[in-house]
Order: C-alpha cells, then structure tokens, then sequence
C-alpha cells in the first residue's frame, strides 16, 4: 500500500474521471485537475465564486462547477482549456445541478424546487420541467443513461415522470400509490423503477419501465418505515433498511420478500466472525502476533490498533437515540453491495461503529466490524469483494474475506479520514479529509496478500 | 286379731328358694285387691301365687316362722325378730309379728314409689333420647350440605381465579401493546411536526423571496454564456421532434422491456430444465428405491410401478420432445408422478418404521415378562459361562500354539512324544509293580493276622479246656461222681481233638440250646488244626468259646 502526500480540498469535492485517468478536487474557487497515477497537475481553472459542487462528465471531457449562492455554473472542458461556459440561474436561485448522462446536457433545480431547467450545450436551448418534488431522492437516471426518472407532486398528490434522455421527451407520466413519496431508482438492468414512501409509512412499489405497478411490499404499518433502499448490482435483490433496524431482501421474479437480515445487540450467530478493532499505546517492538490477530500491518506500517477476533456471544454497545426528535438515529440507513452481488454491507444507525457484512449465497451475517468509533463511510471496490471503510480517524479499514486490515496513513499532523472512494479500477482509493485528501494505491501484490490473508505476510515477516 | 299370717315374698326370694308349701293368704278385701293388682303389676304369675299360699302350713308353722325371722334378718330389718309365742307352738307373737309387717309393707310402698319414679325418669330420658337422635340427624344432614355448598363454592372461587389470572394476562398485553401504540404516536407526531416545522421554514423563505422579487423589479434573467455550441456526444445530428421519433422511442422503451423479460425467461427456463432433470433423477432413484424393497407385494405395485415407469418413460420422451408443445402437460405429469413416488417412499419408510418400532416393542414386552432382575442375573451367568469359555478356548489355544509352535519337524515332535509316551510307561509299570508288591504284602500280613488270631483262639480255647478239666477234677474229687465223671471227661477231652466240623457245629448248637440248663455239657466245639485257612464264621465261634465256657461253668 503506497500513500501519496496529501493535497488540499474543500467541500470534499474530489472526483476521479469516469474513465479513470484524471483527478478533479477543488480548491475554493480553483478547480485542479490531476493525472491519477502521477498525480501531476495538468489543468487549473478558476471559478467566479467557491464552488460547491462539482461533476465530470460522462465522458470524462468536461467538467461542471456549481456555484450555488451565486446561482451560476460554469462548464470546463479538459481537451480545450479555453473553452468556457457559462450559466446563470438568474433570480430564481440554485439548488443543486448535475450532468445528463449523454454529457451534453445539464439540469438545475431552481430554488424552492421550483421547476428543473434542462440546459443543452449544443443547441444552447432551455426546457422546464414543472413541480418537481423536493424529496431525499428525486431524479434518476438509468445505468445505460436512456431514461431519466423523476418525482413530482402535484395538488398533493405524488407523480412519476420518465423521461428519455435523447430529447427528453415524456414517455410516460403515472400517479405512484405513496402518501410522500421519499425517493426513487431504477433497477441497474434499467427496466423496474423501485419508489418509496417517507418514513412515515412503509411503502415500496415497483413499475415496470412502462409505467405498470408490478408490485407493492409493506412490511409492517405504523411504525417508522423505510429509510434506505439499493438494488444488487445484478438486478436480483432489492434491499430495504428501515427503522426497525431490519434489512428485507425482495427477489426480482416474485417482489416478494426472500431475506431478513436483523441486526441484535447481542451476535450469537455462530457462522459469523466478529472483528473487534482494539487500541493500543503501547510501542510498536512489542507486537506479537498470536494467532488470533489478523493485523496485517501491525509491524510493517506502526498501527496503533489491530483487530481481534471476538469469542461469541458478543454484546455490540447499542446508542438508545432521542424517542422526541424526529428522523430518530436508529434504524439501517447505509446499505452496499458488493460488484458481484455475494456481500450486502450495512450499519445500523444505533449501532454507528459496527458494520455487518451479509453472505447473499447463503443468505447469512458473515462478519461483522466493531470499530472504536463511529463508521463514518464505507465502499465496496467496484472489481473485487474488499470493502474499505474509514472513522474519522487517521487509519484506514479493509475487509475481505479472507480477512480484515487496520492500516495507519502516514501522514504528519492529524489528517483524519472523513470520507473515501475508490477508484474505477479498484487499484486506488481517495481518502478525503476536512480540508485535504490522500491517494491510497493498493499494489497488485499487495492485492494478492490480502486475498490470501496472513499467512504470507507472516511468512515475509 | 285371729292369727293370721302373710307371706310376702319378694321378687328376689322368689326367685331364690323353693318353697315346699305355702299356706294360702287370707287378707282383707282392699288390701289383698291392692296386693294382687300389686303383684300383678310387679310381674307376678298366678302360678307364684298359688305358691306363695302354699308357704305355710298347719304343719310347718315353727319352721316358717324361724325361716322368716332369719329372712327378716338378713334383710337387716327391725330387731323384733318373730318368735313363736310359745317354743315349739303354732301361735306367733302378735307385736313384732305386726311390726314386721308393717315394716315390710313401708318397705314396698317406698320401693313402688322408686319403681314408679324410675319408670317416668326412664320414660322422660327415652323422650329426650329420641329427640336428640332426630336432632343429631338433622344436624348431621345440615353438616353434608353444608360441606357440599363450601366445595362448590370452592370450585367457582378456583375458576373465578384462574379467569382473573387469564384477564390480567390479557390485560397486561393490552397495555403492552397499548404503550407500543403511544410510542409509534408519539414518533409519528415528532415527525410531523419536524416536518410540518420545515415547510413552514421554505414557506416563510418563499414569501421572503417573493417579496424581495417585488421589490427588487430588477429580474436577473437567466441566461446561458456558450464559448461556442458543443456537438452531440454520439455525434450524431439531433433530429426533429415529430410523432415518429416519439413512437421509435416508444418502440425502443418496449424493446428493452421485451429483451429483459426475454433474458429472465432464459434464464429462468434454463434453471427449470435442471429442476426438471433433477426431478427426474431423484424418480428414477426413488422408483429403484421402491423397486426391490418391495418383494412382497409386488403383484400388486409392480404393475403401478411398472405402469408409472412407463409412463414416466412416455412423459420423459414426450417432455424431451414436445417441449415446446406440451411444457405444461409433461411439467403437470412429472410433478403428478414425483409426488406419487415420493409418497410410495414415504409409506414405506413409514412401514419400516413401524416394524422397527414394534419389533422394539416385542422385544421390550418379552423383556418384560422376564422380570428384569432375573433376566440380568442370567444375563451375567450367561457373560460369566461366556468369559469362562473364552478363557478355556484361550487356554487351549494357547496350548495348541505351544504344541504347534514345538513342533519344528515332525520327526523330531514324534520322537519327542515317543518320549513322553515311554517316560509315562515306564512310569507307570513302576507303579504298578509297587501297587502288586503293596498289594501281596497286605494279603501276607493279613494271612499272618488270621492265622495269628486263629492261634490265639486255639490257645485260649485249650487254656480254658484245662481250667475247666482242672476244675471238673477239683468237683468231681470232691462229689461221689467224681469216677464217672473223670472217665467221661477224660473220653471228652481226649475225643477233643479229632471231632469234626460238623460235629463241633452241632455241639456247639447244642450248647447254646442248652444255655438255660444247668448240666455240663462234655463236648464243646474247638477248630481243628485243618489245613485250610478257616472261615470268618469259624474264627468269631472260636471266639465265642467265652460265653460257652461259661455256661459251661455255670453248673
């Protein structure tokens, strides 16, 4: 594992291109592009105001920045450094502004979400799309960038429009079943639409592209509902975390519910390992390495911390959460899968430092992670089963299933880990802090080590 | 006053004594009504009456009188005992006679009184006795009811228990799920109201914007500053917007739709022939199961099995054949037919079972008419004679291996046999030769031991002979038949020796015969110096020379 030194950011906008040759973070109003493997400044460009967000391209050609306050996006393009664009929202304000998927267009939400305006950059023509709903997840576009999905409310009532990309016309336009409807995806084969309801009430429907319901899943009335929903990468399973700090799983041939995984204070199942990751201050000459641990980096990079495997049964320190405030912290709010589709990761909200990591072969907890603090972000890389996930501290946690990595980031002076991202290839991780970011190059033996797990590092020892 | 006498008996000395003769009682009329209904009343026969008047006569007047003044004074009553007025006379004297009279007659008038007395005590407690027989019934009747009434009310009080045991249960869940419903309330108005709070927000924001909007009358129009228009991504010109690129994207949404279904439907028809191949394997391996674990009754699913198998086999070709045709009929047929298969396999596992389990049972019941005691104890003789027998096989394996094992060649196992056999032989012969040596010397001493005792007879015998010679020659010297005598028994001593043997038997007998007579007897029987070895019957009659002798002396 290579660290590069670390780089200044701000707003945690940092962004490798989609075809993963370039590095775009942003420095206040600065925009810094880089080349990934050497990390070399190739482009700056300077923005009229501090941008607040930022976007590639589909094509990896162009990049957007938004300046939210000012209501402007200005457009960059990497072959033409000159090349320049401009867009002012005027008075109506700014709320958030993102790519189409061709890369030719782009779509700003008005404040007050009032209505979309589709910018094309090639013929320089507007179009507005009308009541948009101002919900946690409101547009969609489909992975092969055809159709656009997205949630309207009208005279109180909810509504789904799908639109098509090209020219974005309405291919169809339907009335959804939800009381407020929360948030909508497509299904990665890009054919079944999943929306669901607020938290108030537990609703999943599912409509085809065309626009039929194919089918409704409620788990239980009353009680806190939904609160995050994916898709398996392979269109199989739909996963829904709720309140209820349960994760259902629905199949894609029946919608019916096949799986559900319950997340216990207290872990008794006995096919499950338990990393617990435990902290010492002691130096570093005094490391052994019993069987028990599975530090791969204990000795090589100066951790402070390894993980132990813990003997069952295993109490998990559960945080009760505030009954009178709203959006209470408790229930399953973070799920992932990985790219083959074997492993759902989870975390549990009450649970904040513990990730779980589920067998979808066998429908089972394979590990679970108990960290010292709470798990800020965790990714699956997009080639391999490796789930990488960070604290807020300076290390950095890699879980496979061969085994599980506690890695110290070498760097001066208090960089914590916020946030991460991985690289497309996998061979690369971003790991952003507060006001700066740290490239981690995993090397392809290194790759190896961690598939095989200790044994040979044991034996390089 | 004339004299004139009662006899008043009492009950009890009626009872007591006979009395011979009593004169009859002349009283007056009253008195004697009074006394007999008296009598009567106290039981009285007519019969004792006629006794009582039979008491005294003319005859026994002194005796009567003296009897009743004993009875007057064994009844310890008054000291004026009745006399006769003149010793030996039939006059009685009048005053204590009459005193005694009256003095019996208080007497019975206090007893009647008592008995009268006694008779209503008796009556009353009757009375009462019968009254607390009915009241104790009564009671006791009460008493059963009222246990009764406490064990029903008992049982009610045992059920309303148990019904306020299950309504609290109830209840309790109630109010369990009662809480549960205020906590989901309570969250579900927390986030209304958070919610409700957050509209509020924008809608204050809007109306702030609005009016800033108003005022400001300066709109900011939104504008798009392009260097220079992009080209398409794909490169390709953008076209029109005219119904028919509506209706091709239309097509193209439809098509998509249609390869995915398609896709699934690959996907799931492919899991669905291994399903089927699978289904078909496990029937075929479930009929082959059944097949040759049913010899019994195969007359009667044989034909079903071969029957199904046939029309598996039809099934099979026709789901290998006409899949597209017939998917559902061949699906309906293999299913029909698994299930049937599986059922057969199941109803026999279930026989199976059953057999196990009454075999078990058997067993266990047989075990049972044994009373276990004694089958264990049999049981552990049996392990014993079993250990016993092992030990013993052990052994004799043992020996066997010994013997094999020393057996290197035959020759030289033989020779050594040869050897043990002759070593035993000779052995043998030796000991035999002691035991014939052993043997022929006990005969020797034994013949020494008769032919000693037989010596010891003889002399004993002729020892005796001479004493009595001697004495009968001291008698006869001393009687006047000495001359006689001494000729006869010098005849007898000197025919002493050549009697025979059955001569000496029948003298002897005749010895014995004559042991009660008091003459000498001249001969006496004596063994002969014969050659042969004499008999034990011989030897105790010589023996017996003592008693003989003696009678012999006894003379």
């Amino acid at each position: 594992m290579n660290f590069s030194e670390l780089f200044k950011q701000s707003n945690q906008l940092c962004k490798v291109s989609p075809d993963g040759k370039y590095l775009a973070t942003c420095v206040q109003y600065r925009l810094v592009i880089r080349d990934v493997s050497t990390l070399q400044i190739l482009q700056l460009y300077t923005c009229l105001d501090q941008i607040t967000h930022m976007e590639w391209a589909s094509d990896s050609l162009f990049i957007l920045c938004a300046m939210y306050k000012r209501g402007l996006v200005q457009v960059w393009s990497l072959e033409q450094p000159d090349w320049h664009c401009k867009i002012d929202e005027g008075s109506i304000g700014l709320v958030s502004s993102r790519w189409s998927p061709d890369g030719r267009h782009i779509l700003n939400t008005t404040e007050f979400h009032l209505r979309i305006t589709v910018w094309s950059l090639c013929t320089k023509a507007v179009s507005y799309i009308k009541y948009p709903k101002a919900c946690q997840k409101g547009t969609d576009f489909s992975r092969d960038g055809c159709y656009m999905a997205l949630a309207e409310r009208r005279d109180c009532k909810d509504y789904v429009s799908v639109f098509v990309c090209d020219d974005w016309h309405l291919l169809r336009h339907f009335e959804t079943e939800t009381q407020d409807l929360a948030g909508l995806e497509w299904s990665p084969n890009g054919c079944v639409l999943a929306v669901w309801d607020s938290c108030l009430e537990y609703k999943v429907l599912l409509y085809s592209l065309d626009g039929r319901l194919l089918s409704t899943y409620s788990a239980y009335e009353w009680s806190l509902g939904v609160k995050s929903v994916t898709w398996s990468p392979s269109s199989q399973f739909l996963a829904i975390g709720s309140y209820d700090e349960k994760v259902r799983i629905l199949n894609h041939i029946t919608w019916k519910k096949i799986a559900q995984f319950d997340h216990p204070a207290t872990i008794n199942n006995a096919k499950a390992v338990v990393y617990k990751e435990v902290e010492r201050r002691t130096a570093v000459g005094s490391d052994d390495l019993s069987l028990h641990n599975i530090t791969i980096g204990t000795t090589l990079f100066n951790t402070q911390s390894k993980y132990e495997i813990c003997p069952l049964p295993v109490q998990i320190p559960v945080v009760k959460p505030d009954p009178d405030r709203a959006n209470p912290k408790i229930g399953v709010s973070t799920l992932a899968f990985s790219s083959d589709s074997r492993y759902l990761a989870t975390k549990n909200d009450n649970m904040a430092s513990v990730v779980w990591i589920w067998d979808m072969q066998k429908m089972n907890l394979e590990a679970v992670l108990e960290q010292t603090s709470a798990v800020r972000c965790f990714q699956w890389d997009p080639r391999r089963p490796r789930l990488a996930l960070c604290t807020a501290n300076t290390k950095l946690y890699l879980w496979s299933p061969a085994g599980c990595v506690s890695v110290q980031v070498p760097t001066e002076g208090g960089f914590q880990v916020q946030s991460l991202s991985w690289h497309g290839s996998g061979d690369s991780l971003i790991l952003l802090g507060k006001e700066q970011l740290c490239l981690c190059f995993m090397d392809t033996d290194q790759e190896d080590k961690s598939h095989a797990g200790t044994e040979d590092l044991r034996a390089a020892l | 006053m004339g004299e004139w006498w009662t006899a008043v008996p009492t009950e009890t000395s009626m009872g007591s004594y006979e009395i011979s003769s009593i004169s009859h009682v002349t009283m007056s009329p009253s008195r004697q009504n009074n006394l007999m209904s008296m009598y009567s009343s106290a039981g009285l026969s007519k019969s004792s009456y006629s006794v009582i008047s039979a008491f005294c006569t003319e005859d026994n007047i002194p005796q009567c009188i003296s009897y009743i003044s004993q009875e007057l004074a064994s009844l310890g009553l008054s000291s004026t005992c009745i006399k006769a007025s003149s010793p030996g006379g039939a006059g009685l004297d009048t005053v204590p006679a009459l005193n005694a009279m009256y003095e019996l007659l208080q007497i019975h008038r206090r007893n009647m009184c008592t008995l009268e007395e006694l008779e209503k005590e008796q009556l009353k407690k009757s009375n009462t006795l019968e009254q607390m027989q009915m009241s104790n019934s009564r009671l006791k009747d009460q008493l059963e009811l009222s246990i009764r009434e406490k064990s029903g009310l008992h049982e009610t009080e045992r059920q309303l228990h148990l019904k306020i045991k299950t309504l609290q249960s109830c209840l309790k869940t109630e109010k369990d799920e009662v809480q549960k419903l205020q906590s989901i309330i309570a969250s579900r108005a927390s986030q209304y109201s958070h919610d409700a709070k957050r509209k509020e927000r924008e809608a204050a924001k809007l109306k702030e914007r609005l009016s800033q909007l108003l005022v400001e009358r300066r709109d900011k129009k939104l504008a798009i500053d392009v260097l220079n228009s992009l080209g398409r991504s794909d490169g390709k010109r953008s076209h029109w917007k005219t119904t028919k690129v509506t209706a091709s994207h239309e097509d193209e949404m439809y098509k998509s739709l249609l390869s995915d279904y398609e896709e699934r439907q690959r996907a799931l028809m492919l899991e669905n022939t291994e399903l089927k191949k699978v289904l078909q394997q496990m029937k075929k391996e479930m009929i082959h199961i059944l097949s040759p674990c049913q010899p019994s009754t195969r007359g009667a699913t044989a034909e079903d099995s071969q029957a199904d198998s046939d029309g598996e086999e039809k099934a099979g070709d026709s789901s290998r054949e006409m899949l597209d045709q017939s998917c559902e009929h061949a699906r309906e047929q293999l299913t029909n037919s698994i299930r049937q298969q599986w059922r057969k396999l199941r109803s026999h596992v279930e026989k199976l079972d059953n057999q196990a389990s009454q075999v078990q049972n058997e067993m266990e019941s047989n075990n049972e008419v044994i009373p276990k005691e004694i089958h264990e104890d049999e049981m552990e003789k049996m392990r014993c004679e079993v250990q016993q027998c092992k030990e013993f096989i052990h052994t004799q394996q043992l020996l066997l291996q010994q013997q094999l094992n020393t057996s290197f060649d035959d020759e030289t196992a033989a020779l050594l046999n040869d050897c043990y056999t002759l070593e035993e032989k000779e052995r043998l012969k030796e000991e035999w030769k002691l035991f014939e040596e052993q043997k022929r010397n006990f005969e020797r001493e034994r013949k020494n031991f008769t032919e000693a005792a037989i010596r010891l007879g003889r002399e004993k015998k002729a020892f005796e002979e001479d004493c009595a010679s001697w004495l009968k020659n001291q008698f006869l010297n001393m009687t006047p038949f000495t001359d006689r005598r001494s000729c006869s028994s010098s005849d007898g001593q000197s025919a002493l020796s050549i009697r025979s043997e059955p001569e000496m038997r029948m003298s002897s007998t005749k010895a014995q015969l004559a042991k009660s007579l008091t003459y000498a007897t001249v001969s006496t029987p004596k063994p002969t110096q014969s050659a042969s070895v004499p008999s034990t019957a011989e030897l105790y009659r010589t023996l017996r020379l003592m008693p003989d002798s003696r009678y012999y002396l006894v003379t």
